[in-house]
């Protein structure tokens, strides 16, 4: 069980947290612009790697707040992001 | 003279397969040595005549998901593109133990796939009636008839979510995942295809948008084809030449019991409290449920995760309650966002991708193979696998299993 770093609440169990994959991935500006192949990117592709992941999650059952942690799919080793965006974006 | 404890074992039995150096060159390299790569290579050599072909294996044979997996065989999927091609494979396993002439301890003692809700109930009834079009058998079993098929099962109705029937295919069942490999590796060794074992690959050559050949930790190798077989790795691979794919890399957990007597005749799956459990033929029960939720290729997963499939287990098997968890381990399994597989062609030439198969790849094995190979030797996808395309995410042809089968698979 991984202790996730909650930006408001601190470190807390991973069974509290709701997982939201990668981070970053905004909407379309111009969704009418948009062809198949970025419709089908935005959708359905993420990225996949081995190694730091920048990532979101929801403290689903403390304070129900999203954040964002870069973490190590090989080791489960988390990097707290502390910078403003982290909270904000 | 003390002797060293363990100093007199016997010496190791015969190899059922040579792990020879790789040569420089191949008419086919597939990447990946585990039940799919090595289904697809034998299919390759028997239906299609490539035998100057190799099998690249980063670690040891079979030892990925291959060596993870509940052994869990089925086709009743809902949608006809997944009922094809799975099955296809129930039947290529029900002569495999005879075409490869070794055994794979194939036990057809059919699934049970329980209903809690009546929205499972509706759903499961419309799954029998489109497995049986489709040549599939299957049956809409109640309570009793639950209970008279697998009498440890709690029936009762004071259960939070209760047992109120099952989808029930008799053709279903286990086989011991080890042999089924060592059974293919046997006969490709024969047959003289190269098993060639810690050797990862890391990249490749390429002319444009052809794909010449491997880089691998033991030299590079030209190949005319490379066929990646390599489940939950796929991405680190194709992320080499900038080809994404919309698969996600999961840890996937499984656990047995100590050995117990014959107790479980047949194998049962719960989508709803979710947790699927057979007896393995030495006496172990066998149990798996859903992935871990974060992304990882760690093959290890959390304990809450499998202290949630254990509670579902107990609340259906109340005997399960004095059973011991003996090991527990994970695997990394590539789902897709419709958990379907993709299977089929690439943007790259001579380059082919079998991947995504998540959490249920092993009961398509044979399917796999036959189809894969097809693909490969040909140069276009055979009929079974050809929804399995790439292009389905763009298109929006998508194989959406995750009501009949993308949980539990």
């Amino acid at each position: 069980m991984m202790l996730i770093p909650c930006p408001w609440c601190g470190p807390r169990n991973e069974t509290e947290f709701h997982y939201g994959g990668q981070a970053d991935v905004s909407y379309p500006a111009e969704p009418q612009q948009l062809s198949d192949a970025d419709w089908a990117r935005f959708l359905f592709y993420r990225a996949n790697p081995k190694g730091i992941f920048t990532e979101r999650w929801n403290h689903q059952a403390g304070c129900r707040r999203w954040f964002t942690i870069r973490r190590d799919t090989t080791t489960n080793e988390i990097f707290q992001d502390d910078s403003h965006e982290a909270v904000t974006r | 003279m003390p002797r060293t404890p363990g100093a007199d074992l016997p010496d190791h039995p015969d190899w059922l397969w040579n792990s020879p150096e790789p040569k420089r060159s191949y008419d086919v390299v597939i990447v990946g040595g585990g039940g799919h790569g090595l289904a697809t290579a034998y299919y390759l050599a028997v239906n299609h005549g490539i035998t100057n072909m190799a099998v690249l294996e980063s670690g040891w044979l079979a030892g990925g998901n291959m060596a993870r997996n509940t052994t869990i065989i089925r086709s009743n999927y809902l949608w006809d593109e997944s009922a094809g091609l799975y099955e296809h494979a129930m039947k290529l396993w029900e002569g495999l133990e005879d075409e490869l002439d070794y055994p794979l301890l194939f036990s057809q003692r059919g699934v049970l796939n329980l209903a809690h809700s009546l929205q499972d109930v509706r759903d499961s009834k419309r799954r029998v009636g489109a497995n049986r079009l489709n040549g599939i058998d299957a049956e809409w079993l109640d309570a009793d008839q639950v209970a008279e098929i697998c009498p440890i099962l709690n029936t009762s109705e004071d259960l939070r979510y209760p047992v109120l029937g099952a989808t029930w295919q008799p053709r279903a069942g286990i086989a011991k995942h080890d042999h089924v490999a060592w059974g293919f590796a046997r006969a490709l060794d024969r047959m003289g295809v190269d098993l060639v074992q810690n050797c990862q690959v890391t990249g490749f050559d390429r002319i444009g948008d052809r794909i010449t050949g491997v880089r691998t930790t033991r030299g590079d190798i030209a190949a005319g084809k490379v066929a990646l077989a390599a489940a939950g790795s796929t991405s680190v691979l194709t992320d080499e030449l900038g080809l994404a794919l919309p698969i996600q890399s999961h840890p996937l957990q499984a656990l047995v019991s100590e050995l117990l007597e014959p107790v479980h005749p047949t194998v049962v799956m719960s989508n709803a409290v979710h947790v699927y459990v057979s007896q393995a033929h030495k006496g172990e029960l066998v149990l798996g449920a859903g992935i871990d939720s974060y992304n990882s290729y760690g093959q290890r997963g959390a304990f809450h995760t499998i202290e949630r499939e254990l509670t579902a287990a107990v609340e259906l098997f109340p005997m399960f309650s004095r059973a011991h968890v003996l090991r527990t381990w994970a695997g990394v399994v590539d789902v897709t966002p419709d958990a379907s597989a993709i299977m089929g062609l690439t943007p790259f030439e001579n380059l082919y991708v079998n991947c995504g198969w998540g959490t249920g790849g092993f009961k398509a094995t044979p399917g796999v193979g036959w189809c894969y190979a097809h693909t490969i030797a040909h140069d276009e996808p055979h009929p079974l696998n050809a929804p399995f395309n790439l292009d389905r995410f763009t298109t929006g042809a998508l194989v959406d299993e995750h009501g009949a089968a993308g949980v539990a698979h």
